[in-house]
C-alpha cells in the first residue's frame, strides 16, 4: 500500500510538471504580444529579441489606437453584434420551442434537416448567397451580416431545444388547460426559465460576430462601415508592419471576449457542452 | 389571438391546431433554410453549367466541371493542400484536446487554474491572434525560432519556406487547442469514480483502464470532433487568406486552400459559374465525408444507453 501511495504521489508530480511546462507554452505568446506591444521600434527589431523592453511604453496603446479609426470600426462592429444577439437568441428559442414543446406533422424529419444542415459548411452556400444579396442591393450594408441571425441558427436551434427538454411539461398543461396559447406560454411562461441558455446563445453570437473576419470583407467595401476585424487586417496591410503598434491594437481587439469570458465563464462552458452532446 | 384566427378558419381539432402553431414557430427557421440553404443549393446547381458572372446566364454543359479536373492546375494544388492540411491537422489536435483532457481531470493541484489557461487561447480569438503567430514564426527574430536556437536547433523559414506553411497553422492550432479539451473533459467528468475503482481492483494499470474506460466512453465525442473537424478542415479559409498576406495563397502557392481558390475565383475573377462548381465539388466531398464517418463510427464508437433516445 505504501509504494502504491508513493507512486501515485511521483506520477502526481510528474503530470503536474508536464501541465505546468504546457501552461507555459501557451502564456508565452500571451505575455509576447504584451511584451511587443510595449517596446519601441527599434526594440521590435533588435536581434536577438529581448525579453522586456527597458521602459514600458504604456502610451503605445493610445498612438496605435488613433494610428486608423478604430473607434469607428468598434462602433460598426458593436451594431452588428448587438442584432446579431438580438436575433440569434430570440428567433433561435422561438424556433427550438416550437421542435421541443409542440406536437406537429413532419416535425420528426424536419429536426433531422436542422441537424444535417449543422453539417454543411459555409461556403457551400457562399457565392449563391452573395449572388442574392448583391441582387439585393445589400452589399455594403450590414444586412448581409446581421438578417441571417434572424433566420435561425441550426446549432442555437439544438442547443436550446436540448434545454427546453429538460422543462417538464406540466407546467405547460396546466397553463394550456387555462386557456393559454403557446405565444402565451413562450414569452412568459417558458422564457424566465431559458435565461441561462439565452445567455450563452448571446455570448457565442458575441464572440462569433465579434470575430467575424470573412463576412464583413465579403461584404463591406466602404471603408467607413470596416469592422474592427476588417481595419486590423488593412491597418496590418498599410506598407511597413509596425509591430509593436500592431500588437497593440491587437490585443486592445481581443479584451471584450476575454472580459465576457472571465465574467460569464460557466456559460461559456455550459455553451461548449452542449454543443459537445450533438450526435 | 392566432387561436381565434385558426377557429375561423375552421381549424378546430386538437391535432391541426397544434401543427398550425408547430409551424408558426419554425417559420423563421423554415425562411432561412429556404432562402439561404435550399435556394442557394439549387442555384449554385443551376449556374454550375453556365459561364455566369452575376449578370449573364449563358449555358455552357459540363464545360465548368471539365474545366476543375483536367485544366485548372491549381483546383487540384488548392485540394491537396486542403487534404494534407486537414490528415495533419485534425488527428494532432483530438489526440491532443484528449491527451490534455485526460491529465486535466486528475486531482493535481492548481488544476482550476491550469483549466483556465489551457482553455484561454481558444477565446483569443480574431485577426489579431493570426499577426501574433506571424510575429512568433518570423524566421530571423521569432520567439518560436529563438527558443529553438535555444537548444541548437535552427528553426525552418515557417511562413515563408512552402514546406512548413502547413506545419505553422497546425501549431497555432495546437496552441488552441483547449477548446477541444473542454468538450472532452465535461465528457470524463460524467464518467463514474467506480468505473475505475472496479478496475483497480481487477488489477488494472493505467494504461488498461484508459484503452478501456476512457476511450470507449469518450468515442462519440471525439467522432463529433472527427467529423466536425475534417469538415472543419474543409473550411479552412482565413489561416490561407490572412497569412499569404495578398490572398494569393504564396509562398509557392502552399497556402492556396480549396476555399481560397474559390474564393478568388468568385470574388476575384468574377468567374461566379466555375466558383459555383467548385461549390457542389466541395458540398459533395463533405457529404461523402459525412456518410463515411457514420458508417466508420458504427464500428467503434460506443453509445451509452439514453444517448440516442430520439
Amino acid at each position: 500500500m505504501m509504494i502504491k501511495q508513493r507512486k501515485n504521489k511521483i506520477a502526481d508530480i510528474v503530470l503536474f510538471v508536464i501541465l505546468a511546462v504546457g501552461a507555459v507554452f501557451i502564456l508565452f505568446p500571451i505575455a509576447w504580444m504584451l511584451s511587443t506591444a510595449l517596446k519601441s521600434a527599434p526594440e521590435v527589431a533588435m536581434y536577438p529579441p529581448k525579453l522586456l523592453p527597458e521602459k514600458l511604453l504604456l502610451e503605445n496603446f493610445a498612438i496605435a489606437w488613433s494610428k486608423a479609426p478604430f473607434t469607428r470600426y468598434t462602433t460598426n462592429t458593436l451594431i452588428i453584434v448587438f442584432f446579431t444577439i438580438i436575433g440569434n437568441v430570440f428567433v433561435n428559442s422561438f424556433v427550438a420551442y416550437g421542435f421541443a414543446k409542440i406536437d406537429f406533422a413532419g416535425k420528426k424529419l424536419l429536426f433531422k434537416i436542422v441537424l444535417a444542415t449543422m453539417m454543411i459548411p459555409g461556403f457551400v452556400t457562399l457565392v449563391p448567397t452573395y449572388v442574392i444579396f448583391s441582387k439585393l442591393r445589400w452589399v455594403n450594408t450590414y444586412l448581409p451580416l446581421i438578417v441571417p441571425a434572424f433566420c435561425g441558427n441550426a446549432f442555437h436551434i439544438f442547443m436550446m431545444r436540448q434545454f427546453y427538454r429538460t422543462i417538464p411539461n406540466e407546467l405547460m398543461e396546466a397553463a394550456r388547460v387555462d386557456g393559454a396559447g403557446h405565444f402565451y406560454i413562450w414569452g412568459k411562461l417558458m422564457m424566465p426559465l431559458v435565461k441561462p441558455v439565452m445567455a450563452t446563445v448571446a455570448l457565442i453570437s458575441f464572440k462569433g460576430a465579434w470575430s467575424d473576419f470573412q463576412g464583413p470583407l465579403l461584404y463591406l467595401s466602404d471603408k467607413n462601415k470596416y469592422t474592427i476585424q476588417l481595419g486590423l487586417q488593412v491597418f496590418k496591410g498599410q506598407g511597413y508592419t509596425e509591430w509593436n503598434y500592431l500588437m497593440a491594437v491587437s490585443f486592445l481587439s481581443m479584451i471584450p471576449i476575454l472580459v465576457l469570458f472571465f465574467c460569464f465563464q460557466n456559460y461559456f462552458i455550459e455553451g461548449m457542452n452542449v454543443g459537445g452532446a450533438v450526435k | 389571438m392566432f387561436g381565434k384566427l385558426l377557429t375561423k378558419f375552421g381549424v378546430k381539432s386538437r391535432k391541426g391546431r397544434e401543427t398550425a402553431y408547430g409551424y408558426v414557430f419554425i417559420l423563421p427557421w423554415l425562411i432561412g433554410i429556404v432562402c439561404f440553404v435550399l435556394g442557394p443549393l439549387v442555384f449554385s446547381f443551376i449556374t454550375s453549367f453556365a459561364d455566369y458572372n452575376m449578370l449573364k446566364v449563358n449555358f455552357i454543359g459540363l464545360s465548368n466541371y471539365k474545366k476543375m479536373f483536367f485544366q485548372d492546375q491549381l483546383f487540384w494544388k488548392s485540394l491537396g493542400n486542403t487534404l494534407v492540411y486537414s490528415l495533419l491537422n485534425v488527428p494532432l489536435v483530438t489526440v491532443g484536446g484528449v491527451i490534455v483532457a485526460v491529465i486535466l481531470n486528475k486531482s493535481i493541484w492548481g488544476l482550476r487554474t491550469f483549466r483556465t489557461i489551457y482553455y484561454l487561447p481558444s477565446i483569443m480569438v480574431g485577426v489579431g491572434t493570426y499577426f501574433l503567430w506571424m510575429l512568433l514564426l518570423d524566421p530571423a527574430n521569432g520567439l518560436v525560432n529563438t527558443l529553438l536556437g535555444l537548444i541548437g536547433i535552427k528553426g525552418p523559414a515557417w511562413l515563408t519556406d512552402p514546406n512548413w506553411t502547413k506545419p505553422a497553422i497546425i501549431l497555432m492550432h495546437l496552441w488552441g487547442l483547449g477548446g477541444q479539451m473542454l468538450l472532452y473533459l465535461a465528457r470524463l467528468q460524467s464518467i463514474p469514480q467506480d468505473y475505475y475503482e472496479a478496475a483497480s481492483l481487477d488489477g488494472a494499470g493505467m494504461f488498461k483502464k484508459f484503452t478501456t474506460i476512457t476511450v470507449p466512453l469518450l468515442s462519440p465525442i471525439i467522432f463529433y470532433n472527427l467529423t466536425i473537424g475534417i469538415i472543419g478542415a474543409f473550411q479552412v479559409f482565413q489561416e490561407g487568406y490572412i497569412f499569404s498576406g495578398d490572398g494569393t495563397g504564396k509562398p509557392a502557392g502552399s497556402l492556396l486552400f480549396y476555399n481560397l481558390h474559390l474564393w478568388n475565383q468568385a470574388f476575384k475573377n468574377f468567374k461566379t459559374g466555375y466558383a459555383n462548381a467548385m461549390c457542389w465539388f466541395l458540398f459533395a466531398i463533405v457529404m461523402i465525408l459525412t456518410v463515411c464517418n457514420q458508417k466508420i463510427s458504427k464500428k467503434w464508437v460506443y453509445y451509452e444507453e439514453g444517448d440516442n433516445d430520439d
